[in-house]
């Protein structure tokens, strides 16, 4: 019998318990949730706050999991310390949780910039957590004005959630376009006049100068009013405790393909890593729920004895805004090909033979089979990309290709 | 497990599977009152490349990517099959853009539908099998490499 111990309670710390059990269905598996809930579904905070879903049906799992799982669960309880010499986890009660494997899927924490006067600002928040969507949700009303800083996939869901129970939605943003992590300006524009016309108000290319009290004087010299505060700037992964153990971080923790950190016995996934992108052919943060399912889904195998590795995890996201949907994955590089109306844009970027990336906005049928492509590394010469770019159709794929992915007899 | 394969030399590309699937899906007991005059939202669809069709719906992969990926915990696997808690899924679209099939697509709602076999519906075998005209589409258990 071994003793697995994972720190987080996040999705990549299920996808981390579900892959031990693959492989190891009697050992012990301890979890450490510095949050007093179940694994719940972060992304959906934002759909919490729109009253799209209720903190019933964020759940991630069924209220029998960790008992079905064979998990013992410390609830509010947060690691301090790992003693690597020992092997043992040390919590912020005193106790020293000895383990065989040890997982850290610690996530990552919102990153506050220092802005002159913040800390006169009465009602200022987060969007990272439940807890964070339910005091907005608490402090909101009709009269509100928000003013939300940050036009990242957090901050502009937050917008989406919001909007419809405010006066007013104001979002500014250092970079000079919205979504400037995952669109290119020509997308941005689009998405931007798409989320305008849904009464959100931008200030981009543009950033606080100051707060004095309730309202926020900006470096181009608008004075912006508000009630409510939300700060979506970005987030950093939380790394300190493999420093302190010695281990090797980055941006991330660092983590082979394996999900191996630097010292032995202990495996890192989900946002607090720095894993492989295959997209790119280096190391990054990809701090997306697909990937933190998957790394630690990979963790937990390799944790109980097994031989996995997640080597085609690439960026994607997909992200709507009151209907319209953008879809984006890889990266953009090479030649691009681009079909573009009044309400829709596909940009599909291609290099050496290989789909690179995409960025598909109000035009996402069948996107996944684009990101197969990008993924498996599919050479583009033997498809029909004539037939492609205009449509994601596996019909693009030779005969042999289709019989072998739909398990056929052609 | 018992799958739906498609003989793509035998599909006519006749789009019944497509009506068969909505009717077995909208809950009604007559075809006319389900799909007359109205958009249909199936969840098989006939794929059309040169020269060839053939129907697609969902693989029940043994490494499912959209149950990996899906940020609300709607989509689960139950005995093999890949099923939705439609409940939960808020329509975020995370599994179109990661499903290497093209098979899940979103109804009149915007809430993800799937092939769930009609295990839960009033067919209880797939109805898109049962009415292809030209036995295209089979529903059998295959050796597979997946």
């Amino acid at each position: 019998m071994r003793q697995y111990v994972i720190i987080g309670n996040g999705v990549a710390a299920a996808g981390c318990i579900e892959g031990i059990r693959t492989m190891d269905s009697k050992s012990g598996i301890t979890v450490v949730s510095e949050e007093n809930r179940a694994v719940y579904c972060r992304p959906l905070i934002s759909y919490f706050l729109e009253k799209k879903t209720d903190p019933e049906r964020m759940q991630y799992r069924d209220v029998h999991y960790y008992e079905r799982m064979g998990c013992r669960v410390l609830y509010g309880k947060k690691a301090v310390q790992i003693h690597k010499e020992n092997c043992e986890a040390e919590l912020d009660d005193g106790t020293f949780l000895p383990y065989d494997g040890l997982c850290l899927a610690v996530g990552s924490s919102p990153f506050v910039p220092r802005f002159e006067g913040i800390e006169n600002v009465e009602k200022k928040f987060s969007f990272m957590t439940l807890d964070d969507a339910m005091a907005l949700d608490a402090a909101v009303s009709d009269n509100s004005r928000v003013l939300i800083v940050g036009a990242g996939l957090i901050g502009l869901k937050c917008a989406e959630g919001i909007v419809g129970r405010a006066a007013s939605v104001a979002v500014c943003d250092l970079a000079d376009r919205v979504l400037s992590s995952i669109l290119d300006t020509d997308c941005a524009a689009m998405m931007q006049k798409h989320l305008e016309e849904h009464e959100m108000h931008f200030y981009l290319n543009d950033s606080v100068k100051r707060f004095e009290k309730n309202t926020a004087y900006m470096n181009s010299g608008a004075v912006v009013p508000f009630d409510l505060l939300v700060l979506a700037v970005g987030v950093r992964a939380n790394t300190s405790l493999l420093r302190e153990a010695g281990g090797e971080v980055n941006r991330g923790i660092i983590v082979n393909r394996q999900m191996r950190t630097s010292i032995s016995g202990i495996f890192a996934a989900g946002d607090c890593t720095e894993g492989w992108d295959s997209s790119i052919g280096q190391n990054r943060v990809l701090a997306i729920l697909p990937n933190a399912y998957l790394q630690g889904y990979t963790a937990g195998i390799n944790m109980a004895g097994g031989s996995e590795s997640l080597d085609n995890a690439i960026p994607m996201n997909s992200i709507g805004f009151f209907g319209l949907h953008a879809m984006t994955a890889g990266s953009y590089d090479g030649d691009m090909y681009e079909e573009k109306t009044e309400t829709s844009i596909k940009r599909l970027f291609y290099k050496d033979d290989l789909l690179k990336g995409f960025i598909l906005i109000g035009c996402h049928e069948r996107a996944g089979i684009y990101t197969s492509m990008i993924r498996e590394k599919t050479p583009i010469s033997s498809v029909n990309f004539d037939l492609l770019k205009k449509a994601a159709t596996t019909a693009a794929f030779s005969a042999q290709i289709r019989r072998k992915k739909f398990g056929g007899v052609v | 497990m018992k799958r739906v394969y498609v003989n793509e030399q035998w599909c006519l590309g006749c789009h019944l599977c497509e009506y068969n699937c909505a009717f077995a899906n909208s809950g009604m007991t007559d075809m006319v009152l389900a799909l007359k005059g109205k958009p249909i939202y199936p969840r098989i669809h006939v794929e059309e490349g040169e020269k060839i069709t053939y129907a697609v719906s969902c693989r029940h992969c043994e490494d499912p990517l959209c149950v990996k990926s899906c940020i609300a915990g709607a989509l689960f696997r139950q005995d093999g099959v890949i099923r939705i808690d439609r409940k939960k899924c808020v329509g975020c679209f995370t599994c179109v853009l990661v499903c290497p099939y093209g098979a899940l697509a979103p109804n009149e709602d915007g809430v993800m539908q799937k092939c769930e076999l009609c295990l839960e519906n009033s067919s209880g075998a797939p109805a898109c099998v049962q009415g292809c005209p030209n036995r295209a589409i089979v529903y059998e258990e295959r050796e597979e490499s997946q």
